[in-house]
């Protein structure tokens, strides 16, 4: 119960931090619908080249990785509030006044999803009105949500743990770019079967490329590698909540 | 006596860049791995019927010339609103300096970065097996047109930050400078585009001139269209931007 009550006041501030600033609020509300206006509109040609074989729309192909991204880029967003919190002082009075504090990662995983969601209904509206074909049904889509769930929640105890680790905001940059970096090492722009070279290569090796080629069999109504996708997704939440929770023994011994 | 008033404030614009890592290791770094990246998963375009180029890699080495100029309008703007909100300009006001050394100064600052940062990219490029079709004159002219680029972005971060008085509002605009950068011909070429009104943004917005300027060099040999479009909109921005950062100068000394 302890834990409930610490989670929701974490939530509820950094929630009310980041509705209340548009600086913080715009960037991770605008930068999903650029790059899904610059994917889905400037490369939609792409799905002419030969052995292109995504039979939804070159939108709905977009539409799933920027989803996937908005989730991960959610949980990163929000790890920079956590090291602006400690670099300020107040994570350390959080520290002290919170009762039981695995309600403090709680919290501000809670606020991730929120901050989430709020960018992927915007997403799926702006995708909606630009015609994207859906072929997946209510559990189809689900599915291909539960995935964005499971990215966010990884993405947020891995900016976390960096996050109660260096206490600055000079971390950001490590919390953002490996997460860029994996991302984009996955098939981005074409099917892995068109991917060739060494991205090929990276992407084969790349444990998110089953996320992304789940969700776009999901959407496409013909759901491909789901357990994987799943087992990868559940993989890096387990492992990255250890990451946070070491993370924050880490940050707690400080002081 | 001018040309020294430039040099010193000049040199400290460059020192002060190299002294803080993050503002010399962004703009070389994040542009390459964009251009790594975006090489290798959209090599499938060049198999499109009436692609511009033999390589995705060539095709897409224009786009770190003009991030990376994008990236040195945010570093000039805030290294100067970091000199208003320190009270550095203000004392500044107060010596014999003349205004346009000031400005001078630091656009001449910004712009030799702009060149480091275009040498890097073209030398990357050129390693990875880019060619380069317009030869060493065409290098001569990119290294030009990134120079006359940089010195227009630089101007506008200059007045934003000017205008503005803080870093923070200056890295606000960063999202919108993107707008531009991902609503234009970076990824496609615009006879390519299939979603018409994207291809109408990608026709109206001069970004996509300044990136077929440089693109024109390197797959193309000799564009004088590209080139003269790219000039043209590169020397507009400039004499726009070192007009504004000017005026907002004289407005911000008369306000210190």
């Amino acid at each position: 119960m302890r834990v409930l009550t610490v989670a929701s006041g974490v939530a509820w501030r950094t929630l009310h931090n980041v509705f209340t600033n548009p600086l913080l609020l715009f960037p991770s509300l605008i930068f999903p619908l650029f790059f899904f206006t610059a994917f889905a509109g400037g490369l939609s040609q792409i799905q002419k080249a030969p052995g292109f074989d995504f039979h939804g729309g070159y939108t709905a192909f977009q539409f799933v990785f920027v989803l996937l991204q908005s989730a991960a880029f959610g949980g990163v967003f929000t790890g920079f509030g956590i090291a602006r919190d400690f670099e300020s002082g107040f994570g350390r009075r959080l520290l002290l006044a919170a009762p039981h504090r695995t309600g403090i990662v709680l919290g501000y995983a809670f606020a991730a999803l929120v901050r989430w969601l709020v960018t992927a209904v915007l997403l799926t509206v702006v995708a909606l009105v630009f015609q994207m074909r859906v072929g997946g049904n209510g559990i189809d889509l689900l599915g291909l949500y539960g995935l964005g769930l499971l990215l966010n929640a990884a993405a947020v105890l891995w900016a976390c743990g960096v996050a109660m680790r260096l206490r600055t905001m000079q971390a950001g940059p490590i919390m953002q770019m490996p997460v860029f970096l994996v991302l984009f090492f996955a098939p981005v722009y074409v099917p892995l079967s068109l991917l060739r070279g060494w991205i090929h290569g990276v992407a084969v090796v790349n444990p998110l490329t089953f996320v992304v080629e789940s969700g776009r069999g999901f959407i496409e109504g013909s759901p491909t590698q789901v357990a994987a996708a799943y087992a990868v997704g559940l993989g890096l939440v387990v492992g990255f909540l250890l990451w946070a929770m070491r993370g924050l023994r880490k940050a707690e011994s400080a002081g | 006596m001018f040309a020294d008033q430039v040099y010193i404030l000049a040199r400290r614009s460059v020192v002060r860049t190299l002294r803080q890592p993050a503002n010399v290791i962004s703009p070389l770094v994040f542009p390459l791995m964009l251009l790594a990246v975006n090489s290798g998963g959209l090599r499938s375009e060049v198999n499109l019927p009436g692609f511009p180029a033999k390589s995705a890699l060539a095709f897409l080495l224009a786009v770190p010339f003009i991030q990376g100029a994008l990236f040195a309008t945010m570093n000039a703007g805030t290294d100067l609103a970091r000199d208003i909100q320190t009270g550095f300009l203000n004392r500044l006001a107060l010596t014999p300096m003349r205004r346009l050394a000031l400005l001078a100064g630091q656009l001449g600052g910004v712009a030799a970065l702009g060149l480091l940062q275009a040498l890097v990219y073209l030398t990357v490029g050129l390693a990875a097996g880019s060619g380069f079709a317009a030869g060493v004159g065409g290098v001569a002219v990119l290294f030009a047109f990134s120079f006359l680029v940089t010195l227009g972005f630089g101007a506008l971060g200059i007045m934003l930050a000017l205008r503005t008085g803080s870093g923070e509002a200056v890295q606000g605009f960063f999202p919108l400078f993107f707008v531009f950068l991902f609503i234009s011909s970076m990824a496609m070429p615009r006879n390519l585009i299939g979603i018409t009104w994207f291809r109408y943004v990608a026709t109206a917005n001069p970004v996509s001139y300044l990136l077929e300027c440089v693109r024109s060099l390197i797959t193309t040999g000799w564009d004088g269209e590209a080139l003269a479009l790219g000039f043209g909109v590169a020397g507009t921005v400039a004499v726009v931007g070192v007009t504004l950062a000017s005026r907002a100068l004289g407005q911000r000394v008369a306000r210190a």
